[in-house]
């Protein structure tokens, strides 16, 4: 059984500039791969490579196991893409734009009206069928989008952004949507909002400048975080600069940092949970803690260190 | 219907969700109009034919057809839209020609709407009809090759008001190549076989053969191998810039 998606030292060129660098991973049924990196990093190119719009300078890319630039219609048939910022025919209402591209996709018939209804009623865009796509919300549109990408019921779904400009309630809809139909699917997304990530994610890639620099789930990122396990303490406003002056002396304690006059950052010594240990050092010095709690690491924080410093090399 | 009739029917309705169409419609058979009585003396003429109606077709076509087209590929380039259709399973092909079906059917609709020029000369007198339909038939290939540029430089630039005077410019030029005076400037320095050659490319030359009732292999065979070479550099144009 091989991968839905399977992508093999991918490269693009434009010009002089190597836009995607060497990008190899697989997506399999069941995962939602979230694709980070910055603004300029190579993800919308590599997605339309994935989908078939761009050939790639060199490498192959695989769609259940058909090669998309030898057999780009039957690769593309299995491919629901919502390409970035989601452009539509402006002039089209949504229902005649979901029936033609439900017709390009070859649904006829009651199976045709009957998918557009299950789309519509899912997405909510029953309001809006009959509007002018040009005269709704910048919302509505990426619904749109949306709706076409999963008209077919794909295998594998492209989505550029997807919640790019939706607001917060709609933005937890479309992240629902997707983990309802993550069972069955290879589904890709691509954002820079990095909490999305840790929503509705079971992996990530981060590239930067094309190349890819980290790849695991939501969890194992924020483990490189130098905030993973960092215990965050807070005491009286006179013990704190006590506290600041006996922690780093301990052994398992690397360093101690002071975000306010009474609060303190613990690193500990290797990456080990020592939440338990400083609770303990509390009570027999006495201290009187306000507040404590064990970070998880921060995905932002270990998004800048891969980004930034791949910026530097290059 | 299969994916080429899909892709004409949401172009062709394309066209009919903004007055365009409606404008380009009452325009087009206006200045027909104007063309055909004014300065084609059409009554004047004292003869059952509709030469005067085809005479002003290539002149018409020239600023009509590449309005017609320019929208078909520059505005899929400029809205991103392009990425959405060349994502769906379409090949680049029936992209290409359903396209352009599609504006040639509209612009067949616009000539098919100039009957009453055809009942207004078979009441008044006892017109040759089979010439009549060889000019409609000339009409319609010449319009199909304004068409076919159209759609291949709408397909370069992501700005339809480049697109137009482009391809406006491209249509001139096939068009002058027949006239007697541009013909004269070539004559005598140029061997006479360059000079039947530009001639020879002119949609005016092959235009005249047929509107007089002349419908030989050869002219046909030029205007649909002048419409198969433009959809071919369109389909090329396509693929290499669709990127940008």
């Amino acid at each position: 059984m091989t991968a839905l998606i399977e992508i093999q030292h991918l490269c693009k060129r434009f010009g002089a500039s190597k836009v995607v660098d060497d990008l190899t991973f697989q997506v399999d049924r069941g995962e939602v791969l979230g694709f980070l990196g910055p603004n300029g990093a190579g993800k919308s190119t590599t997605m339309k490579m994935v989908t078939g719009f761009l050939t790639p300078t060199s490498g192959t890319v695989c769609i259940g196991g058909q090669s998309i630039t030898e057999k780009p219609l039957q690769s593309r048939r299995q491919i629901g893409y919502l390409p970035e910022g989601a452009p539509l025919y402006a002039d089209m209402t949504p229902a005649a734009l979901l029936d033609f591209v439900a017709g390009i996709r070859g649904l006829r018939g009651e199976t045709k009206r009957q998918r557009i209804a299950d789309v519509v009623s899912r997405i909510q865009l029953g309001d809006v069928l009959n509007q002018r796509i040009d005269t709704l919300s910048k919302g509505f549109k990426r619904r749109v989008g949306l709706a076409q990408a999963i008209l077919h019921d794909p295998q594998v779904l492209i989505l550029d952004e997807p919640t790019d400009g939706l607001d917060p309630n709609q933005k937890q809809e479309v992240r629902s949507l997707i983990q309802e139909m993550a069972s069955d699917k290879a589904i890709v997304i691509s954002t820079h909002i990095l909490e999305e990530v840790e929503a509705v994610c079971s992996r990530a890639l981060i590239i930067a400048n094309g190349k890819l620099v980290a790849d695991g789930t939501p969890q194992e990122l924020e483990a490189r975080s130098r905030y993973h396990n960092a215990v965050s303490l807070q005491l009286s406003a006179e013990q704190a600069p006590l506290a600041a002056a006996r922690l780093p002396q301990l052994d398992w304690i690397d360093s101690c940092q002071t975000l306010d006059n009474r609060t303190l950052l613990i690193f500990p010594e290797g990456g080990q949970s020592v939440i338990r240990a400083v609770a303990q050092l509390a009570t027999t010095e006495g201290w009187q803690v306000e507040q404590i709690y064990q970070q998880g690491g921060k995905l932002d924080d270990v998004f800048r260190d891969l980004t930034d410093t791949a910026g530097a090399r290059s | 219907m299969n994916t080429l009739g899909i892709i004409i029917k949401r172009e062709l309705a394309g066209y009919f969700l903004t007055p365009v169409a409606y404008v380009f419609i009452v325009i087009f058979l206006f200045l027909n109009g104007i063309f055909t009585f004014y300065l084609g003396g059409f009554f004047d003429s004292g003869y059952a034919s509709l030469q005067p109606f085809f005479e002003f077709h290539p002149f018409l076509y020239l600023f009509l057809m590449p309005a017609v087209a320019m929208r078909l590929w520059a505005e899929e380039r400029k809205s991103g839209t392009i990425e959405l259709l060349m994502t769906l399973p379409v090949s680049l092909w029936q992209a290409v020609v359903g396209k352009f079906l599609a504006a040639w059917l509209f612009t067949a609709v616009a000539v098919a709407l100039t009957f009453p020029m055809w009942i207004t000369v078979s009441y008044l007198g006892d017109p040759d009809h089979g010439v009549i339909a060889a000019g409609y038939l000339g009409s319609l290939l010449m319009a199909g090759s304004y068409l076919a540029i159209g759609a291949c430089i709408s397909a370069v630039t992501k700005n339809q008001v480049i697109a137009f005077v482009v391809s406006v410019m491209i249509c001139f030029l096939l068009l002058i190549t027949g006239f007697p005076s541009t013909l004269e400037v070539f004559t005598g320095w140029m061997p006479d076989l360059l000079v039947e050659t530009l001639r020879s490319f002119s949609f005016l030359t092959h235009f005249d053969a047929i509107t007089r009732g002349v419908v030989e292999i050869k002219d046909m065979v030029f205007f649909l191998s002048m419409i198969l070479f433009w959809l071919y550099a369109n389909a090329v144009v396509v693929e290499l810039k669709k990127a940008g």
